[in-house]
């Protein structure tokens, strides 16, 4: 059954993507870029990675798709057709150098452990997060062993830890987490936040607007 | 459950078809989100690694997933930036043909 799941959203995923290439018009081709996401994020979700999946539905079909959307609204590139003559060796390349690729990638297959994965035993897991101090009451324990005994998996919890270290002497979590890449992503998408208005500011230089100018279009 | 070589396949697969879409589309948004493709399934890669790696807790290895978090952060940064890039040539040349930006080519 759970084969079943896998080969319709991977086939799901794949024909998206198909389509992504495929489509002329590029609201079309944003559209399936959505339905290649979605069947993405079901993969996520059958490989027990719950929150990157919510989040790869969040990030990839809601917010990057809605730019994407407004983008090709905002330049009206529906009318864009081909001018000029399409030149076949673009085409050539485009299959030829991806199929390489998938031979390449079909010989290196074999050597990967074809193995299943190993099921999740989450309430001997909990073992490794007992806090032996908090042994007196049971609902002093922390929500990790709290959920993993109930037979949960408490995945956002336990990014959470990997992510920000573990001061205390539990032997399973030994990365010392990741804050300072944390903080350069901050100042990346900081960075990104101003890039992005400097683009898009106009030069002061008043006079007369440019003719291809997509916010001065529609005025009289 | 499928395998780890199923999971790796499919996710070569789809980078495959991005990079089709990079080398064989000339409208540069398309273009774009092909490169979002080919993201993604260096994304899938990561997860089934993940899975696949139990620790001594018998629990996923989520070193990869926290990657992934990081992978997508960076992609949000970079669509940002990209359209802006790509707003900003149409207002200077009124294309987004690739074949028609060649004031780069030596």
């Amino acid at each position: 059954m759970e084969g079943l799941f896998f080969y319709a959203f991977s086939g799901f995923a794949v024909i998206g993507a198909l389509a992504l290439v495929a489509f002329k018009n590029p609201v079309s081709s944003a559209m399936s870029m959505v339905a290649s996401f979605l069947g993405l994020a079901a993969l996520f979700i059958s490989l027990n990675a719950y929150f990157v999946g919510i989040i790869q539905i969040l990030v990839y079909a809601g917010a990057i798709m809605v730019l994407f959307v407004f983008i090709i609204m905002l330049l009206d590139l529906k009318a864009e057709e081909r001018k000029t003559k399409y030149n076949p060796l673009f085409l050539v390349g485009g299959v030829f150098i991806p199929l390489v690729f998938l031979i390449q990638l079909c010989g290196i297959l074999p050597h990967v452990p074809n193995a299943e994965p190993e099921p999740l035993h989450l309430k001997e897991s909990a073992r490794y997060f007992y806090d032996q101090e908090k042994e007196a009451s049971k609902e002093e324990q922390s929500e990790i062993h709290k959920s993993l005994s109930k037979g949960d998996l408490p995945d956002v919890n336990l990014i959470g830890l990997t992510m920000f270290g573990h001061k205390g002497d539990n032997e399973t979590i030994k990365t010392p987490g990741y804050n300072f890449p944390l903080q350069i992503v901050g100042v990346l998408l900081l960075v990104a936040t101003v890039g992005v208005v400097a683009l898009s500011l106009r030069k002061k230089t008043t006079g007369e607007p440019e003719p291809g100018d997509p916010d001065s279009r529609s005025e009289p | 459950m499928a395998s780890l070589q199923e999971y790796l396949f499919v996710s070569g697969l789809l980078f495959a078809i991005g990079l089709a879409g990079v080398l064989v589309r000339r409208n540069i948004i398309v273009i774009f989100m092909c490169l979002e493709l080919m993201l993604s399934a260096a994304n899938l890669t990561l997860v089934a690694f993940s899975r696949f790696n139990t620790g001594p807790d018998g629990l996923p290895d989520y070193n990869g997933q926290v990657l992934v978090f990081f992978i997508i952060t960076v992609a949000a940064a970079e669509v940002a930036v990209g359209l802006a890039i790509i707003v900003a040539l149409y207002r200077a040349r009124q294309t987004v043909d690739v074949e028609d930006l060649t004031s780069m080519r030596g």
